[in-house]
């Protein structure tokens, strides 16, 4: 058990801070949330400064066009850019966490050549197209269909969720190929350009009042075959390659931040008075105790990766049980410690406390991974 | 950086294991319950296998090893529901005769409670005016003093949180194997979302619970010690809680071990440092 850095992880730490020192002056102002075009410019220029310097793609393989980082690389990358206030990856996401590397994982020469270069450059900006409205937890029954037709698939359907759909220049989409197989064997990965005929972007509003997410639209789209990551039908093993190990890594700047918040709330907790409310109080010693232990366990999920390739999903599970509701908790707490104020829109945390109640939800619902931790990691039987 | 258990912690805590299996298994548990006066022999193979005398140096007959191994030797002992003083017997080894060879039973008055005194060979703190209890641990003999908590060592915080962990996990082994293996409305009760649910919530209390503990044990830091113990109390208790809840009837009986898990739990969460306490000194920090 050793929780301290080598010399050469603190030099790569004190490289990365004097980096970020000096660029993040560089950056243009922040742009208006509602204001699509103008997040994804400044989320590009951002990334094109993190390729220049060297940091883009840290954690991918070598081969990929990566820098090969180590877990503990990329968990102090992610530590040290969070405490600088540095962007968030943003429009970057898909392209980045997991477009990318399943063509590094599955694609042809020929393709990691077209489409990994541009998403560390930041010059072309992913986006996800899996969830349907009738296929959420349940996303292997998704229906959107693909019909091959000479050197074309044919795709009609719908997808939602979509982040950033208005602004990206890819889609990674999952399609059913085979309606006839089981649902987990006739599902194809597609890249869609986003620019094709037949393609529709709504906005979806969510009840924090913003459009974070979007539904698409497809109807009769015709994306070339040459398109096809993995082999027809393949799609599902394709998309869980990236899906079923992670480094450990997904909510790093999440916990940073958190404590962070919590630190932030404690003031205001003593300026406002409600410090001598010893239910608060205590509330907040508690959360300091939970997010402590969400960087622990972060930092050993991250230690298991290193020996094994990738944490297995069912370590991500336990996590992201504990970390979604702990973060809900936060606010509900910041709540407590604004009163009246917890009201106004315009007060921070408002809006925070409104987003935050996605994170039960979105990637996994807390039930659906209840069961995987119950079945996979204390191997309970599937129920009926 | 590698938080993982190096080859030799890993060797320590299954050497622990398999003495404690070899040496206080089932049956032995349930006499104990029974007859609740310590087991000398077993203090003193204890001894023996440096349980008291982990910490201490090597040149004053000690192993010489840290809080990260006490850590895993604890866990196993609150796994395996081991009886008596452990923690203040392990505290007192070097300053008090015969506690780093297991010579020597010593207990602690820790605020209105002292534990195993009648058992003890030293009592440090003042228990003048002990008087016993009928305690709700079968495991655990109680008095009462008119005493009020002051400072506690905080290694004492933590060697009983590294129980309470052992314990949380121990539910939640007990828990995953009886959903397994019985069987209503023609399948394993395992196999409802309600009984899985409750198990994955018992197995991410207790991981969350090992990181903190095993985390504050390399930093020896008090707040991050102050919240291990929250955390495994935490785990411990509700813990034991579910694995009854996961037991049904079966559950509530004198039979079934569940229930000296949640009483040992339960006086554990008041030992050395309460969950206000805690959540003070937590807050205190920020």
């Amino acid at each position: 058990m050793d929780l301290t850095y080598t010399d050469e992880e603190e030099a790569f730490r004190a490289r990365l801070r004097e980096w970020l020192a000096v660029s993040l002056p560089k950056l243009p102002p922040k742009p208006d949330p509602l204001d699509w075009p103008a997040r994804r410019s400044y989320d590009t220029a951002w990334q094109r400064m993190l390729y220049d310097a060297g940091y883009a793609g840290l954690h991918w393989p070598e081969a990929a066009g990566g820098r090969g980082a180590t877990p503990t690389q990329h968990l102090i990358y992610l530590e040290e850019t969070e405490k600088a206030g540095a962007p968030y990856v943003g429009a970057n996401f898909v392209g980045l966490l997991h477009a990318g590397p399943t063509i590094a994982a599955e694609g042809t020469p020929g393709q990691r050549a077209r489409w990994l270069p541009p998403v560390l450059r930041g010059d072309e900006i992913w986006c996800q197209g899996f969830s349907e409205p009738d296929a959420g937890s349940d996303l292997a029954s998704l229906r959107t269909k693909a019909v091959r037709d000479g050197d074309d698939y044919v795709v009609t359907g719908s997808k939602i969720w979509t982040s950033h759909a208005e602004v990206a220049d890819w889609c990674e989409l999952l399609v059913r190929t085979d309606p006839e197989a089981p649902k987990h064997r006739g599902i194809t990965w597609l890249a869609m350009p986003m620019d094709a005929p037949g393609i529709t972007v709504r906005p979806l509003r969510t009840l924090a009042g913003s459009a974070e997410f979007a539904e698409v639209f497809l109807d009769e789209v015709r994306v070339p075959a040459a398109n096809r990551v993995g082999a027809e039908n393949d799609g599902w093993r394709v998309t869980m390659v990236t899906l079923s190990f992670e480094r450990g890594t997904a909510f790093v700047g999440e916990v940073v931040a958190c404590r962070r918040t919590l630190t932030e709330l404690a003031a205001t907790a003593r300026q406002n008075g409600t410090w001598d409310d010893a239910t608060i109080r205590r509330q907040l010693g508690l959360l300091n105790a939970e997010f402590t232990a969400l960087w622990r366990l972060t930092q050993w999920n991250v230690s298991e990766s290193q020996r094994v390739g990738g944490v297995p999903g069912t370590g991500g599970s336990v996590f992201k049980l504990r970390y979604s509701h702990a973060r809900q908790e936060l606010y509900d707490t910041a709540a407590r410690v604004l009163g009246p104020d917890s009201l106004d829109l315009d007060r921070e945390w408002t809006l925070d406390r409104l987003s935050s109640l996605s994170y039960t939800i979105a990637a996994g619902t807390s039930q659906i991974q209840r069961n995987i931790v119950a079945e996979r990691i204390l191997g309970l039987p599937k129920g009926r | 950086m590698d938080f993982r258990l190096t080859e030799d912690q890993r060797a320590l805590k299954a050497a622990m294991r398999e003495l404690l299996e070899a040496r206080f298994d089932r049956d032995a548990l349930r006499a104990a319950v029974e007859r609740p006066e310590l087991d000398r022999s077993l203090w003193r193979a204890l001894g023996d296998a440096g349980f008291f005398s982990l910490r201490l140096p090597e040149r004053e007959g000690g192993v010489g090893l840290g809080l990260p191994e006490a850590v895993l030797v604890f866990e196993e002992a609150g796994r395996a529901l081991l009886p008596g003083p452990l923690v203040a017997t392990h505290l007192a080894a070097g300053t008090v005769e015969g506690a780093a060879t297991g010579e020597s039973v010593v207990t602690r008055v820790d605020g209105a409670l002292v534990a195993w005194l009648d058992e003890a060979d030293h009592v440090l703190g003042d228990a003048s005016d002990a008087t016993a209890i009928r305690s709700l641990d079968p495991l655990t003999p109680l008095h009462r003093t008119g005493g009020t908590r002051t400072a506690t060592a905080v290694e004492a915080v933590l060697l009983s949180a590294a129980e309470q962990l052992g314990s949380a996990a121990r539910s939640t082994d007990l828990a995953v194997q009886h959903a397994r293996d019985r069987e209503q409305f023609g399948q394993p009760v395992g196999a409802f979302q309600a009984v899985k649910h409750l198990c994955a919530d018992m197995l991410v209390r207790t991981e969350v619970a090992r990181a903190a503990v095993y985390a504050a044990a390399v930093t020896g830091d008090p707040y991050e010690i102050a919240g291990a113990k929250l955390l495994a109390d935490e785990a411990a208790v509700r813990g034991a809680r579910d694995c009854l809840q996961v037991h049904g009837g079966m559950g509530f009986t004198w039979e079934a071990d569940v229930h000296l898990h949640l009483k040992r739990a339960w006086v554990r969460a008041g030992q050395w440092q309460s969950a206000q306490q805690a959540a003070e000194t937590l807050a205190s920090a920020l």
